[in-house]
């Protein structure tokens, strides 16, 4: 059971040939054998999540079916879950207990799933690797001494563990997608908009969006259909009927036009990746797909661009932590302004001190121009150069990161090096798109490797019937972690 | 073009964060690197395009003008560092 599909465990619970409390109880016992290795929680809910596995039962008891009713997930620890503590990864929310749930934590809620716990994460969402967090580093469960990718790094950790069957995460640069790459389990950021951010604590609100991380597509489909929808306590929350994401699993490849954009597959990619996804690439061609190769000129051009606009939005965002109304405060302070100064340079680490440094600066008077509007203009290019490339193909195919996950403490001491580990992620939440990763095989290390899907906006459906047919005929997203025994 | 310690001190106080000098020498070759990187921006001419704010061409949502908040004081003051008679505390401002 620890080894099996979302659909698995919902059949399992509905024939009653296991309890959600049952369940509930083997993943937290792998939980507590395991997280002391891997450090994916931060927060164990265990007398929450048996009362929550024993009110799901009781559901299922009185004749109630669903696809997550009784299932076990995790929240990465970015969502507000009421009672609970929500720190993102920061010293400065370590003893926040959120007042109110998230919206997609009351969808899944609603849904019946039981939570688990809530998932370690680079420091408010700001990293490529899950060194940033104030609770210490998450370690990869295919190398140990190896990053589990960032920011969602304990969601993709205790997935790929199967200490968890299913987690959420969000994606503001990448932080989805790639640690699902490193972590060698499928990741989805839907098209912004598509799940709500009430309740998810901001970070550069114009790109965060939230996801589904999981072990295959067809898991995938299942939790977005639970986490997506309107909610109008979020201002960008879209208006638009509910979706059977599995609704074109099935369907054939044949003649599906598959864009390869000639940036994904130039000389900075690890070799061992880029014959990995060009043998996926083979495989779609091999079914019918046809391949178009397409160009994306501002890919380079879309890491500054980011690292303008993310931080801007940050220096915005991260301003209500002043030690006044929640959070940290500091003991020692002169006055109001040394409260708020002090408390923020105890509560913030080194990387969420920096981007909010740099948003500032170029948000300031006399550089709001040369830094933040021509950003803004880049971001128009970036997202052109996909509105072109769709014009010549359905999906574009490519490598979620350049190299697979590298060890612990290889890049932090270079913000830049880190920064440029994005660069094939970055530019779909500048646009606003919809991306994945599914894993896609392995290099001589072992260690796995993510293969990207990006769609259209609204193309969920689409990529993750790709994504489906694709793990019909591979078992890369099967295998198990080295490191991790069943 | 590069920050010196002389900015990193300004930027730090608009951005009310303590920087002691011994953190604003050390941060300042790694910010100076990320404002590299960010430089790489300044060879692309970008003359008539329109800036691009957010990720969707959506108009910003009206809401009816009726009370949709319930009173949350409590709950919300329950997790502050400070409070008094519902009132947050913070030092004194006004001598």
């Amino acid at each position: 059971m620890i080894d099996a599909s979302l659909a698995t465990l919902a059949a399992a619970l509905a024939a009653k040939q296991v309890s959600s409390l049952e369940l509930t109880q083997a993943f937290l016992a792998r939980i507590a054998a395991l997280n002391g290795t891997f450090n994916a929680f931060v927060t164990v809910a265990t007398e929450q999540a048996l009362a929550e596995a024993r009110a799901a039962d009781a559901r299922i008891a009185a004749g109630e079916s669903g696809p997550l009713l009784g299932v076990p997930i995790a929240h990465k620890d970015i969502f507000c879950t009421q009672g609970l503590p929500t720190t993102c990864g920061s010293k400065m929310l370590a003893n926040f207990v959120s007042p109110y749930d998230a919206h997609v934590v009351t969808q899944l809620r609603r849904a019946g799933a039981v939570m688990l716990g809530k998932c370690n994460m680079d420091e408010f969402a700001m990293g490529s690797s899950n060194e940033t967090s104030f609770f210490g580093p998450v370690r990869n469960p295919w190398r140990q001494a190896a990053v589990p990718g960032g920011s969602s790094g304990g969601s993709a950790a205790a997935v790929a563990a199967r200490m968890v069957p299913a987690a959420t995460g969000t994606d503001t640069g990448g932080s989805i997608r790639q640690p699902a790459a490193f972590s060698g389990i499928s990741g989805l950021k839907p098209t912004y908009g598509v799940c709500s951010r009430y309740g998810m604590v901001a970070f550069a609100s114009s790109l965060d969006q939230a996801g589904p991380m999981a072990r295959s597509a067809e898991d995938l489909a299942t939790l977005l259909g639970a986490m997506a929808g309107f909610d109008p306590r979020d201002s960008t929350s879209l208006e638009r009927p509910t979706e059977n994401y599995a609704r074109h699993f099935g369907q054939s490849l044949s003649g599906l036009r598959i864009g390869l954009p000639r940036e994904y597959f130039s000389e900075g990619v690890d070799p061992a990746v880029a014959s990995a996804v060009r043998e996926a690439v083979r495989w779609f061609e091999s079914q019918g797909a046809r391949t178009i190769e397409v160009t994306l000129p501002n890919t380079q051009l879309s890491v500054p661009c980011y690292y303008v606009l993310a931080p801007a939005e940050a220096s915005s965002n991260l301003s209500r932590f002043d030690g006044v109304r929640y959070g940290h405060r500091a003991r020692q302070y002169d006055d109001l302004a040394a409260m708020y100064a002090n408390s923020r340079a105890e509560g913030f680490g080194a990387e969420v001190k920096r981007r909010i440094l740099i948003g500032t600066y170029v948000l300031s008077q006399g550089y709001y121009d040369a830094y933040y509007l021509q950003a803004q203009k880049l971001r128009r290019l970036v997202a052109n150069d996909f509105a072109q490339a769709f014009t010549q193909c359905d999906l574009i195919l490519g490598p979620t990161a350049p190299s697979t996950a590298f060890d612990l403490g290889s890049k932090n001491g270079d913000p830049v090096q880190m920064y440029l580990n994005d660069i094939f992620t970055i530019a779909v939440n500048l646009a606003g798109l919809p991306g994945m990763s599914i894993p896609c095989g392995f290099d001589t290390r072992g260690l796995p490797i993510g293969l990207q899907i990006i769609g259209n906006y609204f193309a969920e459906s689409q990529m993750l019937a790709a994504a489906h047919a694709y793990q019909q005929a591979t078992d890369w997203h099967q295998r198990t972690p080295t490191e991790v025994a069943l | 073009m590069a920050l010196d310690l002389e900015q990193i001190r300004r930027v730090a106080r608009l951005a009310r964060i303590t920087v002691n000098e011994a953190e604003a020498r050390a941060s300042a070759e790694q910010l100076n690197g990320v404002m590299d990187l960010i430089a790489q921006m300044q060879a692309v001419d970008t003359t008539g395009i329109a800036p691009m704010s957010h990720a969707l061409d959506v108009v910003q949502r009206l809401r009816a003008d009726v009370v949709s908040e319930t009173d949350q004081r409590s709950a919300y003051q329950a997790i502050a560092p400070a409070v008094e008679a519902g009132l947050y505390l913070v030092p004194k401002v006004i001598e």
